[in-house]
Order: C-alpha cells, then sequence, then structure tokens
C-alpha cells in the first residue's frame, strides 16, 4: 500500500533519531526546500527516493517496500511475444479499471492422442471483434504418465510463426524430475512452472530459481489462506521471486470467495506475502471461466478447444478488461449492412462503440439492405456528442464527403437520428442538393422505419 | 493469522415477493422472493443472500416472427398458445414466467385480458408482464391486465420515466409491482425509483431494470453500473436497495452471434452451441453483478445457469 506523504516524512532524515542523519534534516541537497516538502513529492511519485543522499538503510527498504505493487507483475515469454499478468489495483472496474487480462489457456494431457492436434488449434486460433484481433495466450500441458518432455519438445515451438496466437506454457506436474524435463524441452521460452507443493516445494523453488521461470504456489484443497501465505513465503526465501497462487479451491462460490479474499488481502490490507496474481481452472464449464475472468483470476485453463465456446469467452475478457474511462470506439467510416446496393437507404451514427452497436444490430436483424455511415463523434453517444458539439452539421458534412459515399449511391436522402432532429436545418446547408430525413430516436424502432421506407 | 478482510457494509437489498397465494388475495400456487442481500454477489463469508437468483422465461402473446429458428423449434407448437407456452416453460425449469405483449394489429384491452387469463391459468407461477415498449400501447396493455388479475402481485413492466404514471396507478389500484427500467445510468435509476414511490407505491413492490447489452454489445456498462447500484444499496442508500432484473435472453438473441447462418465465420463456431453460450454468458456475467431476476428464452441456457447457481 502507498504510503502518505507524511508517513514518508517519519522515515526521513528530518525525523531521525540519530543525531548524524538528523542534521543533514532541510539541507535541500534533493532540490526541495524541507523533507517535509520531499516528502510529499515522493507520495506523488513525482521524485526518487536516490535524490536524497541521507536515507537510512532500514528507511530505505520501507520505502522501496511501499512502493512496490501490491500485486506483482508476472510475465511469460515466447517467441518474442509477452504475456504480462497481475499489476492489479482495484476490486472494481468502475474504480478505474482492470490492467491486464488474465492469460486463457486450453489444457492438454501428455497422454492425450490429439494434444498436438489441439495445440496447433489453439495457437493458430484467433477472431475478429470490432477490428480487434482476438486470440488464446497458450497451452497448460499435463503431466498425466505419457512422454511429458517430448510432449512439451513438440508443443513449445509451435507459436514460432508471428501470426499464430500466444504461444505460451504452462507445465503441471509436481514431480521435480519430469518438471525440469519439461523445463528442459521449453528452454527457448518463458513457461509458468505449475506447481510448488507442501511436500515438493524446496525442488519445485530450486528448479525456478535455476530456469528463471515464474512458480505457481498451490496448497490443498481444505487449506487455509495462513498455508498458502507460508508457503509462498518459503518459496521465496528459497529465491524465487515471480509467484503465482493456486489457493486449491474448484467449486465456483469458493474461487469467487477465495479470489476475492486474497485480491482484498493484496489491496486493501497490503499482505504482501500474498500479493500475487491467482491461477484458476475451470475444466469444461465456460460459466466457471467466465467467471474467473470477472471474478480475479490472473490465469484461466479451460480444457477444451471449441470455438463456439472459446469466442464468447475472448470476448468476455476483453469486455470486462476495456477501460471504462476510454469506451470502444469503432473506426468512422461507411458500414455495409445486408449487401446494400446504390439504391439502399443511408444512415448516419456517431463512433461510441454502444450506440454503433445497437444501431448496426437493428439495422442488420430488420433484413433492410443499408449503408451506415458512422461519423468521428469522438466515441461519444448521439445526444452527448451533440451536446459536446461533436456530432453537428458541420462533422456529419465532412464525414459524407471524406468518405465519398455519394458515388456508391444513387441517390441523396441522409436519414439522421430523431433526437437530433435540430440539425436537419443546418445539414441543408452544409450539404446542398441533400435530403435530410430524421428518423427514430431509438435504434430499437429502425427496423419498423427501415421496412417503411423500403416500402415507400 | 491472516484475517479476512470483512466489508461492513450498513445497507441491505429490499427482500421482495412476486405472486400471491390464495390465501394471499391471488391464485399462484407458488410464490417467488427475490432480494435480501447483505453483501455481495456469492461472498456468503461476510453477509447473508437468502435467495438465489430467479429465472423467468419469457413467453410472447402471439407466436414471434423475429426470434432465430433455433428458439423457435425448442418451443415448437407450444408457441400458438400463450397459455400451452407457460406450461412448457414452466416444466423446463422457470421460476418465473415473463410475458411479453408484442405490437400487432389484435393487440387490445380484450387481448390483454384473454392472454393473460390464458396464463393465469395455464400455471401456477407469478408472472412478469411487459408491454410493448411504446408507450400508448403499453398504458392500454398493462392496464387491461392489472385488472384482470388484480391481486395477483404481477410485475408490470417497463415502466420508464416517460411513461410511468399509468403503470404506477394502475399497480397501485390492483396489487401488483412495477419494474421501473432506466437507460444504464446509476443516478436515473435512483431518480425514477424516487419517482415512482413518490406515487405512493411501496418501496416492496418496485424491482429496478437497469437495462443491459449483451456480451459484445455493450455488456461492460450493464455490468458496472449494476455492481455500482449494488455497492449503493450495501452502503445504505435506500432509493438503490430494490433488486434487479435483467432481460439477457432478449439482448443476446438479437446478436448475430445468436444467428446460424452458412455465412458465419469458421472462428465463430458451431451456431447452436455459439448462441447458447452467447445467453448464458451475458446471464452468468449479470449474475456475477447482482442480477436477482434473469429472464432467458433458450431451455437449454436455463438448464445450465440452474445448475450453476447451486454449486
Ligand atoms: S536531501 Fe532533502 S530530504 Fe534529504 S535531508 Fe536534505 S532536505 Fe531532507
Amino acid at each position: 500500500m502507498a504510503l502518505t506523504g507524511l508517513q514518508i516524512y517519519k522515515l526521513l532524515p528530518g525525523s531521525s533519531k540519530n543525531a548524524e542523519v538528523k542534521k543533514h534534516a532541510n539541507c535541500k541537497e534533493c532540490g526541495f526546500p524541507t523533507c517535509l516538502a520531499f516528502a510529499m513529492k515522493l507520495a506523488q511519485k513525482q521524485v526518487e527516493l536516490a535524490q536524497c543522499p541521507y536515507v537510512e538503510e532500514e528507511a530505505k527498504s520501507q520505502l522501496e517496500e511501499s512502493a512496490a505493487p501490491p500485486i506483482r507483475l508476472i510475465t511469460l515469454t515466447a517467441h518474442g511475444r509477452k504475456l504480462e499478468v497481475g499489476h492489479e489495483t482495484v476490486m472494481f472496474r468502475h474504480d478505474k479499471t482492470f490492467y491486464h487480462q488474465p492469460g486463457l489457456f486450453v489444457k492438454v494431457k501428455d497422454t492425450q492422442a490429439d494434444a498436438v492436434d489441439i495445440a496447433k488449434a489453439v495457437n493458430n486460433y484467433w477472431v475478429d471483434y470490432v477490428g480487434m484481433c482476438l486470440a488464446l495466450d497458450g497451452l497448460a500441458i499435463e503431466a498425466d504418465g505419457g512422454d511429458f518432455a517430448a510432449t512439451v519438445a513438440t508443443i513449445a515451438p509451435l507459436a514460432a510463426s508471428p501470426d499464430a496466437g500466444g504461444g505460451h506454457l504452462i507445465l503441471l506436474t509436481e514431480d521435480p524430475t519430469l518438471a525440469e524435463a519439461g523445463l528442459q524441452a521449453a528452454k527457448n521460452i518463458r513457461p509458468l512452472l505449475y506447481a510448488a507443493t507442501p511436500t515438493n516445494w524446496q525442488a519445485m523453488a530450486k528448479l525456478a530459481v535455476q530456469y528463471k521461470v515464474p512458480l505457481v504456489v498451490a496448497t490443498p484443497k481444505g487449506s487455509s489462506l495462513d498455508d498458502l501465505a507460508n508457503l509462498a513465503d518459503q518459496v521465496r526465501a528459497a529465491g524465487v521471486e515471480d509467484i503465482v497462487l493456486d489457493p486449491g479451491v474448484r467449486d465456483s462460490r469458493g474461487s469467487v470467495q477465495v479470489l476475492t479474499q486474497l485480491r482484498r488481502l493484496a489491496l486493501k490490507k497490503n499482505e504482501r506475502r500474498l500479493g500475487y496474481p491467482t491461477l484458476a481452472f475451470a475444466n469444461n464449464d465456460p460459466i466457471l471461466a467466465a467467471q474467473h475472468i470477472a471474478k480475479y483470476a490472473g490465469f484461466v485453463l479451460f480444457d477444451q478447444f471449441s470455438p463456439a465456446t472459446i469466442y464468447p469467452l475472448l470476448v468476455t475478457r476483453s469486455n470486462i478488461f476495456t477501460d471504462p474511462q476510454k469506451p470502444i470506439q469503432v473506426q468512422p467510416g461507411i458500414y455495409e449492412i445486408n449487401n446494400p446496393k446504390p439504391t439502399s437507404p443511408l444512415m448516419v451514427t456517431t463512433n461510441f462503440s454502444i450506440t454503433y452497436f445497437a444501431v448496426a444490430n437493428e439495422v442488420e436483424s430488420s433484413g433492410v439492405p443499408s449503408w451506415l455511415l458512422v461519423a468521428d463523434a469522438e466515441g461519444m453517444s448521439v445526444l452527448t456528442a451533440w451536446a459536446a458539439g461533436k456530432f453537428d452539421a458541420e462533422r456529419i458534412a465532412k464525414s459524407i464527403n471524406s468518405t465519398g459515399i455519394a458515388d456508391k449511391l444513387n441517390h441523396k436522402r441522409l436519414i439522421i437520428p430523431g433526437h437530433v432532429a435540430v440539425l436537419m436545418g443546418e445539414l441543408e446547408e452544409a450539404l446542398p442538393g441533400w435530403d435530410i430525413k430524421v428518423g427514430p430516436r431509438e435504434a430499437v424502432d429502425l427496423p419498423n422505419y427501415l421496412k417503411l421506407v423500403a416500402n415507400s | 493469522m491472516i484475517e479476512i478482510p470483512l466489508e461492513k457494509w450498513t445497507g441491505k437489498v429490499r427482500e421482495i415477493t412476486l405472486g400471491a397465494t390464495a390465501a394471499e388475495g391471488g391464485t399462484r400456487t407458488k410464490t417467488v422472493t427475490v432480494g435480501g442481500e447483505t453483501t455481495l454477489p456469492f461472498l456468503e463469508f461476510e453477509g447473508s443472500l437468502p435467495h438465489a437468483t430467479a429465472i423467468a422465461i419469457e413467453v410472447q402473446d402471439l407466436p414471434p416472427t423475429e426470434w432465430p429458428t433455433l428458439l423457435t423449434e425448442v418451443w415448437g407448437e407450444a408457441m400458438q398458445n400463450p397459455g400451452t407456452w407457460a406450461k412448457s416453460a414452466e416444466a423446463r425449469g422457470a421460476d418465473l414466467i415473463f410475458l411479453q405483449f408484442t405490437a400487432h394489429d389484435g393487440l387490445n384491452a380484450d387481448h390483454a385480458k384473454k392472454t393473460v387469463r390464458q396464463v393465469l391459468q395455464a400455471t401456477g407461477l407469478p408472472l412478469i408482464v411487459f408491454g410493448p415498449g411504446q408507450a400508448d400501447l403499453d398504458n392500454d396493455v398493462l392496464v387491461a391486465v392489472a385488472e384482470e388479475a388484480k391481486g395477483e402481485r404481477l410485475l408490470l413492466g417497463a415502466c420508464e420515466d416517460k411513461n410511468y404514471r399509468t403503470i404506477v396507478a394502475t399497480a397501485l389500484a390492483n396489487g401488483h409491482l412495477v419494474n421501473a427500467r432506466s437507460p444504464m445510468d446509476v443516478n436515473l435509476a435512483k431518480q425514477l425509483n424516487i419517482l415512482v414511490s413518490d406515487m405512493g407505491l411501496p418501496l416492496d413492490r418496485i424491482i429496478m431494470d437497469p437495462t443491459t447489452g449483451a456480451l459484445g454489445y455493450g455488456i461492460e456498462y450493464g455490468y458496472s453500473v449494476m455492481e455500482r447500484q449494488r455497492l449503493a444499496a450495501l452502503q445504505g442508500d435506500n432509493m438503490l436497495q430494490q433488486p434487479m432484473l435483467v432481460t439477457p435472453g432478449e439482448e443476446a438473441w438479437r446478436t448475430k452471434e445468436a444467428r446460424v447462418g452458412a455465412d458465419m465465420p469458421t472462428s465463430w463456431g458451431d451456431g447452436v452451441e455459439r448462441a447458447i453460450n452467447w445467453e448464458v454468458l451475458t446471464t452468468s456475467t449479470l449474475i456475477q453483478a447482482g442480477a436477482n431476476i434473469v429472464v432467458l428464452r433458450h431451455p437449454e441456457s436455463v438448464k445450465r445457469i440452474k445448475k450453476q447457481e447451486f454449486i
């Protein structure tokens, strides 16, 4: 937890009990008139502690500790790509935003005949969602009595091509010998190793240090958070800094509860021993996977690869991790809906994603071929944009002219949202020769309106 | 010893009962109570969550012409009669029947009365009744329905700022509840609850409906508004302590992803499974945000959500 300016001041020379240190109080060498002024700047993270040459060692370590993020950032790498998880700062996305999407992995076993085929499919999968390319992060390979090292060795290089998906790996085995064989087989990438348990943690921690990989600390079902914190502490003391937590809870209610508790402990209680991202299993259950995405998992393992399930899960993840302060905008321009012809109606709306979706969806379901002109209104809805002067006659005229839509039509009729009917006069001036029609206020009324237009 | 950090919530979501049995002046064989939460969804370690999310299944007054075949196939002949449809919905696990009137030439007070009577006779479950969403028609339909079903504690909707007066008045006069719908905005939700209760309708007869988008179509806005409304309730804001109803079925089945066609990208996968996942994940995500009543369309989605709720 970040310290306040006053708390920091108590650690600076101005507050020291040591006369040798205290004598530097307010010496201005940091560039500020007093130690207190410097403390305030430190609290705002505008200066570096190193600017004061007289900070005591103990104070230094306390200050550094407090500056560390409450949930550690964990990074996996593969073929030049990075997956970063952690560093979250809030319980609710509306408090600020969630920063790092949880890694979404498909789990295969080394005994599964189609493990490599699934790995290929996972790595090659991507889907376009409002112009974003959504993909999975990689494979979790479980040692299940097959040839673990060989399976890892075959799957690890699969995602080397530049247009493949994440290509990251999680190695699942509690046997240190197998773990080492797996790490050897994946030595060109930085996978996540699962798991250090109360019985094998020494050997696993040694491997994590030796191979420089992050390590999951897992306690069995029924353990307490004290057990988890102690195990994580032991592993850390053994030299592993990059830790991921698995509290061993598998049911859906229990998972929300324990993952909520872990996040609260890290954010609100500054519980350093548990200040790490978590890993959660979703088995074959998309509802559980979606829950882990919304409620606090850092890595989610899913047991099957089926686009009909993966697509909605990737969209869930993208939606929950959208920054609420920066709504997704759609690209301004011309959208063709239901294969429009030169005679088809032309409508205009703004590039706020929700507005666009509402309109596009209704037009699409109406079945009426149409042209939708999306004007750049800086991502605001129709009424907000109009009020802010971002959706006025000038802007609409500009998008008509810049897109060259007139060349695709054999008419000059533009339908504007009912909410901005007042723009009609100005638009007729700004777009000479155009006939401006006022459409419905709400998107839901578009299908009826369009059917009337189409029949007239 | 690690101490689990508990939030000390001071507020509680209002407990509201839909439907009335014979003893209570109605004819329902069951009533459904929602709300009563003193903490966030699923966090039993710091509060009580006395009632699971209730699942309503949508039936319409006439067989829908714009539903995708995936949906019309599964209900089949039952859709020909709203009573039969409601019975079938009850058999498929509904806790509540959501009766949606649609705009058509035959929509009038007589049709509304006849339809609600059919449904009341076919099922013992409590009813939610929605008008077609156009102010004049809603008023006609809902007044007729409210009178015909006097005393049944129906939930009438959607009651919005532009047309709440008539609906609230008829709910007051006939012993029903209203569903106060606001457009994804915490302040507007609160304001509408105040307007409705100022007309004299007790707060234990108001459900709030924050409006939502489907997965991929703005769900994150609805999700965060719901989380904020629920937090406000727990922090003691008396006018935001109403249970929440959302309509993920309607939203999800309007999306392109819920339609099956030859021209879908292969990355979208199998159509049936995708469409059901769309409804299910829209719903489960809204339950995480605090939904008390979810209105669904496909029985398979109902099955999957029910299974999850009781783990
Ligand atoms: S350098 Fe700044 S903070 Fe350090 S002792 Fe001098 S005045 Fe105080």
